[in-house]
């Protein structure tokens, strides 16, 4: 008859002993890292959604201990430029006869910000109003601006979650902000 | 005051002459990155939102060693920017870049035709950047 000793296997406990130690030890470690993951995955999925391209990677490449928030100025700095030309545009669109070409400037001056910081889905959504502006489709252009609206809301939410995480995770070493 | 217009630059904290560029764009946020840009390449940099305030500046600082202009901008342009330095005598030799969200090819001739040292598609590189560095005036 063969005796089966069974017990918990020594690394097992060894790696409970660890993983207690650590925790207990350096708690901010786990803290840390869940965040870092976290942030990471919203980014991707910025990326991922067409959200973000290449040029926001850009920006974070700009980013260093003379600027360490460079990219979260930036980016304030076109929510609030694009406050501004929304609004214009909203009023330009009010008005009779249509002055397309105003309108075209404008929205000119909005598709410029949003490649500047990397807004993918908001740049395509005002190339397509500036294609009905030019076939002075007045219809077209309440229909895409509605969308430019929305590509506005929606990624002014996201990038304020996102930021708003990145400053709990405090400053951080610039490699592993890039993700390329 | 009365330095004389060629190699009297700037001097940066640890003694090095510092180029001085001056970077016109009216909008804030092209204006914050073109600047961020060309200071992580050490370059000391002034930057205007307006075609009128870069003429004025360029009238009481003679120190530049380049000009780096969006080309659509409100009242006047950076090509009308580009015309007048180029006009002028006490200008020409600072080099002109012209940089725009557009590729329009006429648009890009008409400015080298005029003397633009270069013309940059926007959003602007930290490689484009690099490529200007040899062409400041001296």
């Amino acid at each position: 008859m063969a005796l089966h000793v069974s017990s918990a296997p020594p690394i097992s406990a060894f790696h409970h002993l660890l993983c207690f130690f650590f925790h207990d030890t350096y708690p901010e470690m786990e803290y840390a890292s869940s965040l870092q993951r976290q942030l990471a995955s919203m980014k991707k999925n910025l990326f991922d959604q067409g959200y973000l391209d290449e040029q926001f990677y850009q920006l974070e490449e700009l980013q260093d201990e003379s600027s360490p928030n460079f990219v979260e100025e930036v980016v304030t700095l076109f929510f609030r430029d694009s406050s501004r030309l929304v609004a214009n545009i909203d009023q330009a669109l009010q008005k009779y006869p249509q002055d397309f070409r105003r309108l075209d400037n404008i929205m000119h001056q909005l598709k410029g910000s949003a490649s500047s910081i990397g807004a993918a889905k908001m740049k395509n959504e005002c190339t397509s109003f500036r294609e009905f502006c030019n076939k002075e489709n007045r219809e077209g252009c309440l229909r895409s601006f509605q969308k430019v609206k929305k590509e506005h809301a929606v990624l002014k939410q996201k990038l304020e979650n996102y930021f708003q995480l990145l400053r709990q995770d405090g400053p951080v070493d610039k490699a592993t902000r890039s993700g390329n | 005051m009365s330095s004389p217009r060629g190699g009297d630059k700037e001097r940066g904290r640890d003694g090095e002459r510092q180029i001085h560029v001056l970077a016109v764009d009216d909008s804030p946020v092209d204006r914050a990155v073109i600047a961020k840009l060309l200071r992580s390449s050490k370059y000391r940099v002034t930057a205007v939102d307006s075609v009128k305030k870069a003429l004025e500046l360029l009238g009481t600082e003679p120190n530049v060693n380049m000009i780096i202009t969006d080309y659509s901008m409100p009242e006047m342009t950076g090509y009308e920017l580009l015309k007048r330095v180029k006009e002028s005598p006490t200008l020409r030799e600072i080099p002109v870049v012209i940089m725009s969200s557009e590729n329009d090819p006429d648009k890009i001739n008409r400015c080298l035709e005029e003397g633009a040292e270069d013309f940059l598609l926007k959003p602007v590189r930290p490689s484009d950047v690099s490529r200007l560095c040899g062409r400041m005036r001296s």
